[in-house]
């Protein structure tokens, strides 16, 4: 065999490898999907949006406090988080930029985003549950809210000083105070990407179950009272999943089927947002 | 540039403090993750000291003695382990993305790595334990056993009954969730290399995969490696997908199919009853050790990727 | 502006809802032994009164935890605290239902109630020592049984549980190697075996793994068609777990208000006594006195009407005595 052939036939197998552990990458997407969307149709019925659960033996319980409480909580979490770190971020691009102030608060918040969500649950269980005296929904949506603010920080960051200088001065020009050039200028020109980091957040903390363990903990009866323990979908999969009764392990089928469909829709559309804008 | 507004202007004013104050919290929430991890563990550090605890592998919670060496163990072999088998995945991936694919697959592929990344980890957990892990127990575990049976070294790893509630099985689903994220990165730093120093290569007879090789990896080195060590920090944290498939048992030991624990898990098992102080303070210590942890593997991280921006901005 | 003003719509929105929406509400968290009875009580209860009694199995050591942290209105918990462990933390303790822990093994050609074990073969498989389900010292117990030459695969409850408590308990107290080894205590070091949490866990766990063996509350081992195992009691006959055999057990109980009721049930005496028996407490934050009289009022009204339904999930309900004593120890409590 030529040098030339061992060097072709080197390239092809290396690369066959590369193509098929793309193909692995794919693999495991298809059959962790379609494993969920196939139990999870399966279980899907009306009683699960409308019903409570119902104790362990008895027939015909739902999730319904499940799915109100996790919607709750998120758009709390939302509310909370969503002002905080885009006004944030707008701080440190517009206000401090190029001030060390504006490095420093960023590289903290890159910090915070790599705290396991655990330890940020431990955290708001001394903060805020040993202080008023028991779980409640707030501390669940706070603990959310403070996964999500670094992250719509940095995002927001990004996006405005992604916008070019000129348009600020232009609107400088006109006479504008540097709050109307902001809100009226800046955020327009950003507001696809913040929009998109504001989407891919919910993504993210939509799904977590650990910070909400030991804060909003769990209710098995349905309630709108955040000041309550409130029941949340990912921790009652958590519940249901672990234990040993079977139509439990149906409802978590069908309600991991909910949650990965509705993160999986907020994911795509923050992508979609951005390609359709910078098309 | 330095900004400057003018100050007499009440909204501006108002606006600016609020930006302001809003960025800020970021600084009082990590003091404030900082000091209560700190203030709460005070007991335990107190009692065991940092050494001590360290390295202990006790876990008693009815003896009140404990000691962190068993969750470090279970966290640092299921996130080696997991990295082990999702590197090689994610370059691969990276590879195919950048070089091989035709142009029309690069953005469904991409697309599809990217809404593997986007399932929650609880998700992965769930599927670990009803499909994955009567896969592993059934087929592959066996399988393993019997063909690593009196080969000296391997065969330590592979002891035991094969449960599918192991080591193995939790450092699998670990992996295939920082895949996405490892691959990501890569491409990233592989689509940096400038076309030009490729175009030589080629310009001088050099196959596709002998750019690949010596000219854009060894050009992407450094941003590779902070990705890899970006997933390690990410692999650290994790705690739903884990839970369900580890077993939950304090210990330290050779086999990959035995149970362990991380300090995650524990975490998430033992936080809500914790019934005497110096056992929640111990807790408490753990996850002060997982903030570290996680805190030196970002700073390790964040150099390797600013010496790379700095190296492709020459 | 418009968004302002949604926003504002929302928030008025959210902050009626949890006015309105204020039904009594309770929260206990605690012991998995007993959360099959409990939550089937807590359902009921709201059906006739409409009060919502949320209750959290998380495990006894949570329910101590928590009640000790004041989080919950109440707590419970498989281990009984001692007279001086209340005073300390303020709390007071009565007992709310009996049940039986009992030791499920997944073998597949063994049915329900075969597998005849006794304490020592017991103690010695949960230490790792047995490591075969065909050691020589079950085959001797087993005859006419095929057992398999498998490993055992010991689980064992990795959270503070109650049902450890009882479980090691009766281990320490027929097995002296257990006692020196490993101890009894809510959260014990187990030497061999995985760790699922709560009852639920565990059961889960045994479920879907061949040849092993845990411990479990029966309402679980029942719901979740697990095949238990029979044991060998202190009178020396075999027993397997049933409404007779805990209630025969749970009658040579003497329960001590004074006390605080605080008792075991493991290894009774009785001929037909299961030997890991136990009762599941309920414990309240003194100074709570509001919210501890509508627990009390809860579990006034399953004294007086759950029984069927315990009975029905083989929990043994409060011998009438028993709940007497109960209720004179509320009175004096001042919450009844």
């Amino acid at each position: 065999m030529t040098r030339e052939q061992q060097r072709k036939i080197e390239g092809k197998i290396a690369l066959t490898f590369s193509t098929l552990a793309a193909f692995l990458g794919l693999f495991w997407l298809v059959f962790i999907l379609g494993d969920v969307l196939v139990h999870g149709i399966k279980a899907l019925n009306l009683s699960l949006f409308l019903n409570d659960p119902t104790p362990p033996g008895t027939e015909g319980g739902g999730l319904r406090n499940a799915f109100i409480g996790q919607l709750l909580i998120t758009l709390c979490a939302t509310l909370i988080g969503v002002p905080v770190g885009v006004l944030g971020g707008t701080f440190l691009a517009e206000y401090a930029r190029g001030r060390m102030i504006a490095r420093i608060i960023s590289i903290l918040a890159d910090i915070m985003v790599s705290v396991p969500s655990i330890v940020i649950g431990t955290f708001v269980y001394a903060a805020l549950v040993i202080p008023i005296g028991h779980f409640n929904g707030w501390a669940g949506a706070v603990a959310l809210s403070v996964i999500m603010i670094p992250v719509v920080l940095r995002t927001t960051e990004d996006m405005l000083s992604l916008v070019p200088w000129t348009l600020r001065e232009a609107a400088f020009a006109l006479g504008a105070p540097y709050y109307k050039v902001i809100t009226q200028v800046v955020y327009r020109g950003a507001a696809t990407g913040i929009l998109t980091g504001i989407l891919l957040s919910i993504a993210r903390v939509a799904g977590e179950t650990a910070p909400l363990l030991f804060t909003s903990f769990n209710n098995s009866f349905f309630s709108l009272n955040m000041n309550q323990p409130i029941a949340s979908l990912t921790v009652t999969i958590f519940q249901y999943a672990m234990g040993p009764y079977d139509n439990w392990h149906e409802q978590a089928w069908a309600a991991a089927f909910v949650i990965t469909i509705f993160i999986l829709l907020l994911t795509i559309a923050g992508r979609l947002i951005i390609k359709w804008r910078y098309r | 540039m330095p900004i400057t507004f003018n100050k007499k202007n009440p909204v501006d004013l108002i606006f600016s403090f609020l930006t302001a104050v809003a960025s800020f919290t970021v600084i009082f929430l990590i003091i404030g993750i900082i000091y209560v991890l700190i203030s709460e563990s005070s007991l335990a550090i107190e009692r065991f000291g940092v050494i001590k605890f360290l390295t202990s592998t006790d876990w008693n919670p009815v003896k009140e003695s404990f000691g962190a060496l068993t969750n470090i163990y279970g966290t640092v072999i299921t996130t080696f382990l997991s990295l082990i088998f999702a590197i090689p995945v994610a370059i691969g991936i990276a590879i195919f993305v950048t070089e091989i694919s035709p142009s029309f697959l690069k953005g469904p592929v991409g697309v599809a790595i990217e809404l593997l990344a986007a399932i929650p980890s609880i998700i992965y957990g769930m599927w670990g334990l009803f499909t994955l892990s009567p896969i592993m127990s059934r087929y592959v575990e066996p399988f393993l056993k019997k063909a690593t049976d009196g080969i000296p070294l391997i065969g330590i790893l592979f002891q035991g009954m094969p449960m599918g509630i192991d080591i193995l099985t939790a450092s699998v689903i670990l992996s295939i969730m920082i895949i996405p994220f490892t691959a990501s990165i890569a491409r990233d730093s592989f689509n940096l290399t400038p076309a030009v120093v490729k175009e030589s290569a080629y310009a001088i007879g050099a196959t596709k995969w002998e750019v690949v090789k010596n000219v854009v990896i060894p050009y992407s080195k450094l941003g590779v490696f902070g990705g890899i060590v970006l997933s390690l920090g990410r692999a650290l944290g994790e705690t739903m997908a884990v839970a369900f498939v580890l077993g939950n048992n304090h210990r330290i030991t050779t086999s990959l199919l035995d149970a362990a624990a991380t300090i995650t898990v524990t975490l998430a098992n033992e936080f809500a009853e914790a019934d005497n102080d110096v056992y929640l303070s111990s807790l408490f210590y753990l996850a002060l050790v997982l903030f570290v942890m996680s805190f030196i593997t970002l700073a390790i991280a964040k150099f390797f990727l600013l010496k790379a921006e700095r190296k492709y901005s020459r | 502006m418009k968004t302002i003003l949604k926003l504002a719509l929302v928030m008025t929105l959210i902050f009626s809802f949890s006015a309105a929406y204020a039904a009594e509400k309770l929260n206990g968290a605690g012991a998995t032994f007993p959360y099959p009875v409990y939550s089937a009580w807590a359902f009921d209860y709201n059906k006739v009164t409409g009060v919502q009694l949320n209750y959290q199995s998380i495990g006894s050591g949570g329910g101590v935890k928590q009640i000790t942290a004041r989080t919950v209105d109440f707590g419970a918990s498989d281990e009984p605290l001692k007279p001086e462990a209340l005073a300390k933390e303020k709390l007071l303790q009565f007992p709310a239902v009996i049940g039986g822990v009992v030791p499920v093994a997944n073998l597949g050609n063994v049915k329900p109630g075969q597998l005849k074990l006794d304490s020592a073969s017991l103690c010695k498989i949960f230490l790792g020592d047995i490591k075969y389900w065909d050691d020589a010292q079950l085959v001797k117990m087993n005859q006419g049984l095929k057992l398999p030459h498998s490993e055992i695969t010991v689980v064992y409850r990795s959270d503070g549980s109650g049902t450890t408590a009882i479980f090691t308990e009766y281990l320490n107290g027929v097995c002296p190697a257990w006692k020196d080894k490993v101890g009894a205590g809510k959260a014990v070091k187990f030497p061999v075996g995985i760790g699922g949490k709560g009852n639920e866990g565990v059961a889960n766990y045994v479920k879907r793994t061949a040849n092993s063996i845990g411990y479990v509350e029966f309402a679980y081992a029942k719901q979740n068609k697990l095949d238990h195992t029979q044991l060998k009691n202190a009178a020396g006959n075999f027993v397997e777990p049933s409404f007779e055999s805990f209630e025969d057990a749970a009658e040579t109980g003497d329960f001590n208000p004074q006390k605080s009721f605080y008792l075991w049930l493991t290894n009774a005496p009785g001929k037909g006594s299961w030997p890991i028996a136990g009762a599941t407490f309920i414990l309240l934050a003194k100074e709570k006195t509001d919210s501890n009289k509508h627990v009390v009022k809860f579990f006034d009204w399953a004294f007086k009407n759950g029984d069927n339904k315990a009975k029905e999930l083989v929990y043994v309900p409060l011998p009438k005595s028993l709940k007497d004593k109960i209720r004179g120890y509320w009175k004096a409590n001042g919450l009844q």
